[in-house]
């Protein structure tokens, strides 16, 4: 079964459709790259998987969880489904290891103890383990946006969605924060990423998702996708660049 | 008969500053929860309960202090509730402190960027532990500042409930000041104790402000 399925989601924001109709589904150590130009949905499609937006119809279910209306059932799926946006959105009032620490203590009600083990793993785990009593604002964009993901990868998620996560951040930044991500994708985690970054994609996602005027326009293998793009859009979105 | 400034009349004012005190602390303690109350009301994600406080708000702020204190001593003893004055003064001062302290704090809850509630979202917090543990924190540094500015407002607007007859520290100048008609010294004493109640509360706010931000940048 599907960690994640989509089926047939509409989304509006006042008259305009942003989704229109958009079916998805993602096994179980899949990565996927979604690509697009801005306004295409492809960042709206991320934020309805674990419901931070609220859709008109259509179906969504994560990791065993239906994406209904109430309040609770909305939080047991955050549990199993991280989200790291474009702007880290650390907790600038607490040191990195409290950021990583307070979901799994707060939300799971885990020790203390072993909030503190899943915290020490995870900033390993980005490669930011002696950077544990710093505050956020005394690290780069890049390493803000690693703590951002070991804060996520703390809750130990079923599946990590990734927003334009280098978008904000200087190029030579992103590099350190894509080899984080890959480096999770080779441990096996199932991961959604909207991204700009189409080597990263190519190379990383095992599946790449083109999403145009609110639809899935084309998808396929990746590597597929990207040696013989089947539509005329995504010949332009891709080739544009060169021309 | 004209009576001089002495040392027992300064006692007599002096003492009369812990009026003052009590009151600031009392409406202080009681407003500053119902502020809080209120501030969290207008933020709610209910419709009518964010109607309600900025009622509240709205009501109390457009009426002066005067006719809250009024209202509270002259128009409950109507209703049979014979409040002594202090009792009086400090009901009507909490309510002034409950709508500004409101509005003070809803403010510094609004400061907190709004990413900060997508984020605590994202992670699957309740709203009760978002305010707790996310948005709070960060509100209350924000609020330092403003909320020490009121309080040194509120010191010195005890002074008027002097008219409905607590002795507080304006009063008792007022009284001395009918006796020896010495005004310059009587109130200049008045206003030295006003400082000297205000002027450690702000210097006390610098430091936290300044502790606070040390913490961050530490």
């Amino acid at each position: 079964m599907p960690v994640v399925q989509v089926e047939g989601v509409h989304k509006r924001f006042g008259e305009v459709e942003v989704l229109k109709g958009i079916d998805l589904s993602v096994e179980s150590g899949e990565v996927v790259a979604i690509i697009g130009r801005s306004g295409s949905g492809k960042s709206t499609l991320l934020r309805c998987i674990n419901g931070l937006e609220q859709i008109q119809s259509g179906r969504i279910q994560v990791a065993g969880h239906g994406l209904d209306a109430s309040a609770h059932g909305l939080r047991d799926l955050r549990k199993d489904v991280g989200i790291v946006f474009q702007s880290y959105n650390l907790f600038p009032h607490l040191r990195v290891g409290e950021n990583i620490m307070l979901a799994p203590r707060v939300v799971l009600g885990v020790s203390k103890v072993e909030a503190r083990s899943r915290a020490e793993e995870t900033l390993a785990e980005v490669g930011l383990a002696e950077r544990f009593d710093a505050w956020p604002d005394n690290l780069s964009g890049g390493q803000q946006q690693r703590v951002a993901i070991a804060r996520s990868l703390a809750m130990r998620p079923k599946v990590m969605l990734f927003d334009e996560v280098t978008s904000a951040l200087d190029p030579e930044l992103t590099g350190e924060v894509l080899a984080t991500m890959e480096r999770l994708a080779a441990h096996g985690m199932t991961m959604l990423l909207v991204t700009h970054e189409m080597a990263f994609a190519e190379r990383v996602a095992t599946t790449t998702v083109f999403m145009h005027q609110g639809k899935v326009w084309e998808m396929g293998p990746s590597a597929k996708l990207f040696d013989a793009p089947q539509t005329a859009e995504l010949k332009q979105f891709l080739g544009g660049g060169l021309k | 008969m004209i009576r001089e400034f002495t040392q027992s009349e300064f006692i007599f004012i002096l003492s009369s500053a812990r009026w003052t005190l009590l009151l600031t602390v009392l409406s202080l303690v009681l407003g500053g929860l119902f502020g809080f109350v209120v501030a969290i009301a207008r933020t709610s994600r209910l419709a009518p309960l964010r109607l309600l406080a900025a009622g509240w708000i709205g009501v109390v702020q457009g009426i002066p202090v005067l006719i809250l204190l009024f209202l509270a001593y002259y128009g409950l003893s109507m209703l049979g509730f014979d409040l002594p004055p202090i009792v009086a003064a400090s009901i009507s001062m909490a309510f002034y402190a409950s709508a500004y302290l409101g509005e003070i704090w809803r403010g510094c809850i609004q400061a907190v960027p709004w990413q900060q509630w997508e984020a605590s979202t994202a992670l699957a917090f309740s709203r009760p532990q978002q305010y707790r543990y996310v948005i709070l924190p960060q509100a209350m540094r924000i609020a330092v500042a403003p909320t020490v500015g009121f309080i040194v407002q509120l010191v010195k607007n005890t002074s008027i409930v002097s008219i409905i007859g607590v002795i507080e520290l304006a009063r008792a100048g007022n009284l001395v000041n009918n006796a020896t008609f010495q005004p310059f010294k009587v109130f200049g004493t008045v206003a030295l104790i006003y400082f000297a109640i205000c002027w450690p509360i702000s210097l006390l706010a610098r430091r936290l402000e300044g502790k606070l931000n040390a913490s961050r940048a530490g």
